[in-house]
């Protein structure tokens, strides 16, 4: 069962309509719609500075848009280039405080495990390499089972073994009837199911 | 309303504060090193410091407030913890509040602690009187942390944003600063002045949280 | 009515000739009011001989101080509720003026008090202090807008620290004047209207109207200055899209 469903899922999970975006005097982007169901993935591609990141935190409700609406149907997992991690956190603490912050029971040492942090579990983030912090953040969507994922860059500083990691973890939630956004400037290794390109 | 991610927000900002190696040692001795330089900036008399002792803790205790202000919000959003925080479904004056706290908690309240010791030096007498002024550093620091928390907010994404902090919070300092060095003194209006400083203090904790609230949203915008 | 302000054109069609008859109306006002002031009217030995004169300035400075405070709030709230761009065009552009009346109402005040207090600086004196605090509020809203990479976080960012510091000021006032009541009584500059002769009254309501319609004329071209320079910015970020 996942939490945050308001209804019965029915129709899709995300939508957006005529979204548009202006920073400073540039025009980001205009006109964007798009839904994403349950099931479904939808990687969102454009060149550098084309509003990639800034369109999945309007999704995601941290970015005011300029125009248009966003219908998220239930809660979603964050995933971005700034991990969220603090320097005193230990991958056990930080996954132990969210966990708590969201009220869930998950396991933690399954949740490290699964992620390859068995060793560094209690090391703080400031003595962990880029692609631990990167993993210990990736935990958090194994805290709580929740319908949609917003993931921004997903395999930057990860290596070839982190990068099957988080494709199994895709595909998992893909198959468990969730949603996936993504926004990805090279290879997504999975098959979207739709493409927003800015 | 579930209280649970203030909570954790709360527990987060304590571990914080309290991880930066020396704790609430550092904010501690800024507090003490800036009361130490009056008496060499402006002499030994004793009935001069005795006078002057309990307001210049006011401003010391004011520029602390500011000082370590500064990455309370900045550090949450260069980490990104600040939109994980905004995510959560919790009210972000909820948040805000629950952070502005526990950094007061971390590094305010132990300067009220240490403020009897520092009113010996400034020669006054040692009595009840001392207990009761650290209760009213502490009140008082909390709307300093509060407010300065407003600026903290603001200036959580510009680049040394601390002298910023300064200018916003400072005309916002002036009710606490007065009401406080008022109602340490014996003169006319010294006994409702706590009365007045518990009560701005109350305003503050009212109203700073969803300015806090605002000014993030924008600084995650 | 804030809608129907709200249309940068409409407002660009209006100031085209409200500012002007602002200056004029405002130089005739001021001119009157300074040439009776200056010249005509007899000096009051009681506050100070000629240096009482400098209060044609001074209290015209004074209620601008408050008063632009007050429309930048204003100005804030309604952008921050509306969302309408010529709010916050507004606010930003009495900002920078408001900080000029007010550090020239500090300025004539330490004028007029060095010869009657025998002190540039009078600390209690509780309009001095108020003024003073009203000073740094004006320099942080424009410190703050200053530091924001993008006019839109600039306009929420001032507007959250404008409102913040309006709902302030009673509470500094109240304890200004608390502050200031428990040492001597200072106050020299009662420049109270009733308790004032008519000589002086009208002088001083021609300067006060002047400097008002001063202000407001330069807070519109100020206004049309930004509208513009919003509008050069578009075309320019428009012609470097379209490469």
């Amino acid at each position: 069962m996942l939490r945050g469903v308001t209804g019965t899922v029915s129709g899709p999970l995300l939508s957006a309509t005529g979204l548009g975006m202006i920073r400073g005097e540039r025009v980001l982007f205009t006109g964007v719609s798009l839904s994403v169901a349950p099931g479904e993935s939808l990687v969102l591609r454009g060149s550098n500075g084309a509003g990639k990141t800034t369109l999945l935190r309007i999704l995601a409700g941290l970015t005011r848009p300029e125009a248009g609406e966003v219908t998220r149907n239930g809660l979603h997992h964050w995933f971005a280039h700034r991990e969220g991690l603090k320097p005193h956190e230990t991958p056990r603490t930080h996954l132990g405080l969210w966990a708590k912050a969201w009220g869930s029971g998950s396991d933690l040492d399954s949740v490290l495990a699964r992620m390859g942090l068995k060793r560094p579990a209690d090391v703080p983030a400031r003595y962990l390499s880029a692609g631990q912090r990167r993993r210990t953040a990736l935990g958090r969507l194994l805290l709580e089972k929740r319908p949609i994922w917003m993931l921004d860059e997903p395999y930057t500083a990860l290596d070839a073994e982190g990068r099957e990691l988080v494709l199994e973890l895709i595909e998992d939630h893909l198959k468990g009837g969730g949603a996936i956004v993504a926004a990805i400037h090279g290879e997504s290794g999975f098959v979207p199911a739709n493409e927003v390109v800015l | 309303m579930r209280p649970a991610p203030i909570l954790s927000a709360f527990r987060q900002a304590l571990g914080e504060a309290w991880a930066g190696g020396a704790g609430a040692l550092l904010p501690l001795g800024f507090f003490a090193g800036a009361a130490v330089l009056v008496p060499l900036g402006i002499g030994t008399d004793p009935q001069t410091l005795r006078a002057v002792g309990p307001g210049i803790l006011w401003v010391a205790l004011a520029l602390s407030s500011l000082v370590t202000l500064e990455r309370i919000f900045q550090a949450d959003t260069e980490d990104g913890a600040l939109d994980l925080w905004l995510q959560t479904g919790a009210p972000a004056s909820a948040i805000a509040g629950a952070k502005t706290f526990a950094h007061w908690l971390a590094a305010g309240l132990p300067l009220a602690l240490l403020s009897p010791l520092l009113a010996l030096m400034f020669q006054a007498e040692a009595s009840t009187d001392l207990l009761r002024n650290a209760a009213l550093y502490g009140l008082g620091g909390l709307a300093f942390y509060f407010w300065g928390g407003v600026g903290a907010a603001l200036s959580a994404t510009v680049r040394r944003g601390g002298l910023l902090i300064s200018l916003i919070a400072l005309p916002l300092y002036v009710p606490t600063a007065i009401f406080g060095a008022l109602s340490m003194t014996h003169g006319p209006g010294s006994e409702s002045a706590p009365l007045f400083l518990a009560a701005s203090t109350l305003f503050a904790l009212a109203v700073a949280p969803f300015a806090m609230a605002a000014a993030l949203r924008l600084a995650a915008d | 009515m804030f809608s129907w302000f709200a249309n940068p054109l409409r407002f660009l069609r209006l100031s085209q000739w409200l500012a002007p008859l602002c200056y004029a109306l405002a130089v005739l006002l001021i001119g009157w009011g300074l040439w009776r002031g200056l010249w005509m009217v007899p000096a009051d030995e009681y506050q100070g001989g000629d240096i009482m004169r400098v209060m044609f300035i001074h209290v015209p400075a004074a209620w601008l101080a408050m008063a632009s405070y007050m429309a930048m709030a204003v100005m804030s709230f309604v952008w921050f509720i509306w969302r309408h761009e010529v709010a916050d065009i507004a606010a930003k552009s009495i900002a920078p003026l408001g900080a000029v009346w007010t550090a020239v109402c500090l300025a004539t005040g330490s004028i007029w008090g060095k010869p009657t207090w025998g002190t540039w600086w009078q600390w209690d004196d509780a309009r001095m202090m108020s003024v003073l605090f009203m000073f740094f509020l004006f320099l942080g809203y424009m410190a703050l807008r200053a530091s924001m990479d993008t006019r839109q976080k600039a306009a929420r960012a001032g507007a959250i620290l404008a409102m913040v510091g309006a709902i302030n000021v009673p509470l500094i006032k109240f304890s200004v004047d608390l502050f200031t009541s428990l040492h001597q009584d200072s106050s020299v500059l009662t420049a109270d209207g009733p308790k004032m002769a008519a000589i002086y009254l009208w002088p001083l309501l021609a300067s006060s109207l002047g400097h008002t319609l001063l202000f407001a004329g330069l807070t519109q071209t100020l206004m049309r200055a930004e509208i513009w320079d919003r509008r050069t910015a578009q075309a320019n970020a428009k012609l470097m899209s379209e490469g």
